[in-house]
């Protein structure tokens, strides 16, 4: 049985991924997942600075899933590279940088200095504020977007895939978008934008009010994005957004997705990128399937 | 056999009784990872059923070795919770742990307080129990409870040490909170108190470090927050934690801070047990 897929010409031993802020860079999962095993550990993003994050409460869950706004806390590109980038060198795994930003600039600034790193490629999250626009998302915005992506894809050295967001009328729009500006690959989707309240409080449950939904819940959302990116484009898929187990991974891939992520399930299960691996191996060998890059996008 | 606190592992319930209202007390058969429990860590437990995900953390309230058990008390507090009192024995029950880094039970002291708030109360029986195992007639144990109204594990402590109760209510001892208890009736004990550990509510452990401030206490809080995984990989249980400690950084509070004041830091994995010094109100 072939696991192996070919994603912007990189060879991942299997298409299970981390998604990015479910698994920072692996060192909380090294006592219980073999990161060996897994095909690619998308980071935690990383700006150019510091950035310290939301005022907490962070988290809240929802009826299967949950909102997070944890605002992209991270110690910053030089730490990242001084720290994570060793640490995952160790491993016999692929290593995807999730780049955040809040200007053009910010993005570039990464990208420039993961340039000569020994990373295998970049994914720019585009959900982040553009501040210079008035916080909207660069991601929702088909002209933003493909700027975005021109600009980094001018300094990247790595491929570039660029993870959507959800929060839009047509997000085939913005894939297209982002295609023009040179993308490598794209990853779908990012968290849903959600809000809860605590009717005995009368507020807000998040110190941010709004926050990012994920987990079960939003998968059918997911699966049906994926399956008209997949029509709409030429680029190859990571297909994420509620993957629980190997069931849900194949769907995605069915869908369209040549790889898939596994996000919120990881905080969930420690083991769950495992478990979600063993789930392909099984329908696979259920269904006679040699070779997992048979069924990607074989619906009509 | 060493247990991964990571291993998510299928426990089975003892007992699951109430024990104030709303309050309850679990019995859980844990195998191995009873011997890695440390006083002041918590576990996470699941709730059935794929609606509710996220694990609701639990302090450890009391350890059994030899029947390789842990017992947890927690009050029912959303949906996740009322879930949990159904649980039965025998019925299976999923089981994250020992998350956290736990209470440090080594410092030097020989007059140790204990504060707890509701239900911040029960990580300090398995907190006492291990101090006084480590260092026997060598320390003094004075620990002081406060509650609402309904008063529990209060005469568990007694095995320990003097137990002093303060309630809102007055329904039972003192009748206000244990900071207005101390400064009334504990001045004396309070002046030869060496170290403090206490779990509680925030507006208790917010009056607890301008009083320890005040009379130059030494100690530890256990702190909470809203959490995702419980294991450090979400950044979701963040708090404000001093990055310098000196006479000005003392008034820092959360609404005059500044970038240059703090760090966030995880409740899950660098706490939820901090030096009172650092923890920012």
């Amino acid at each position: 049985m072939n696991l192996g897929v070919k994603f912007c010409g990189i060879e991942f031993k299997n298409p299970v991924f981390t998604a990015s802020g479910t698994f920072n860079s692996g060192k909380e999962y090294e006592s219980i997942v073999n990161l060996n095993e897994i095909g690619g550990i998308i980071c935690k993003g990383v700006s150019n600075k510091p950035w310290k994050g939301n005022s907490a409460p962070r988290i809240a869950e929802t009826y299967g899933g949950m909102l997070n706004a944890v605002g992209l806390q991270n110690p910053g590109i030089d730490v990242f590279i001084k720290e994570d980038i060793p640490f995952l060198r160790q491993y016999d795994t692929k290593i995807i940088v999730n780049l955040a930003g809040r200007t053009i600039e910010e993005y570039c600034e990464v990208a420039e200095k993961l340039a000569s790193e020994d990373v295998d490629m970049l994914e720019l999250n585009i959900s982040c504020p553009n501040v210079k626009e008035g916080g909207v998302a660069f991601g929702i915005d088909p002209a933003m977007a493909e700027l975005v992506t021109r600009e980094v894809k001018k300094v990247a050295k790595q491929p570039l895939i660029v993870k959507l967001s959800p929060n839009v009328t047509d997000i085939t729009e913005i894939a297209k978008a982002v295609e023009a500006g040179g993308a490598d690959g794209l990853s779908l989707i990012n968290t849903l934008i959600g809000m809860k309240i605590d009717i005995h409080k009368q507020k807000p449950v998040l110190a941010n009010k709004m926050g990012g939904f994920s987990g079960p819940a939003i998968k059918p959302v997911a699966v049906r994005m994926v399956y008209q990116v997949r029509k709409a484009t030429k680029l190859p898929i990571i297909g994420l957004g509620g993957i629980m187990n190997g069931d849900d991974a194949i769907e995605f891939m069915l869908a369209g997705a040549n790889a898939i992520a596994v996000g919120t399930a990881n905080l969930l299960n420690p083991r769950a990128t495992i478990d979600v691996l063993e789930g392909i191996k099984t329908y696979m060998n259920l269904h006679n399937i040699l070779d997992i890059n048979e069924i990607v996008g074989i619906i009509e | 056999m060493c247990h991964n606190p990571l291993n998510k592992v299928k426990c089975r319930v003892i007992s699951n009784r109430e024990i104030a209202p709303n309050i309850y007390n679990m019995i859980i058969g844990v195998d191995d990872m009873a011997d890695s429990v440390k006083p002041g860590q918590f576990v996470n437990l699941y709730v059935k059923g794929g609606v509710h995900l996220l694990p609701r953390p639990i302090s450890v309230c009391g350890v059994n070795r030899k029947q390789k058990t842990i017992r947890v008390v927690y009050a029912v507090v959303g949906e996740g919770t009322k879930i949990l009192t159904t649980r039965q024995k025998r019925d299976s029950i999923e089981v994250l742990g020992p998350l956290g880094n736990g209470f440090n039970i080594n410092v030097e002291a020989q007059h140790i307080l204990l504060v707890g708030g509701g239900v911040g109360t029960p990580p300090l029986l398995e907190t006492a129990k291990k101090l006084k195992e480590k260092k026997g007639t060598a320390v003094k144990l004075t620990i002081v409870l406060g509650f609402k109204n309904d008063v529990y594990l209060a005469d568990e402590f007694k095995a320990y040490g003097d137990v002093h109760i303060a309630t809102d209510s007055g329904s039972k001892g003192f009748k206000g909170n244990v900071i207005q208890m101390m400064e009334s009736e504990m001045k004396e004990t309070i002046k030869n108190i060496d170290y403090v550990y206490a779990c509680g509510p925030t507006p208790m452990l917010k009056g607890l470090f301008d009083f320890n401030n005040k009379y130059g206490l030494k100690g530890e809080f256990s702190l909470e927050e809203r959490m995702g995984c419980g294991f450090g990989a979400c950044v979701g249980c963040v708090v404000p934690i001093r990055r310098v400690l000196n006479e000005e950084s003392m008034k820092i509070t959360k609404e005059t801070m500044t970038d240059i004041d703090y760090d966030y830091k995880k409740v899950c994995q660098d706490g939820p047990v901090f030096n009172y010094l650092e923890v920012i109100f």
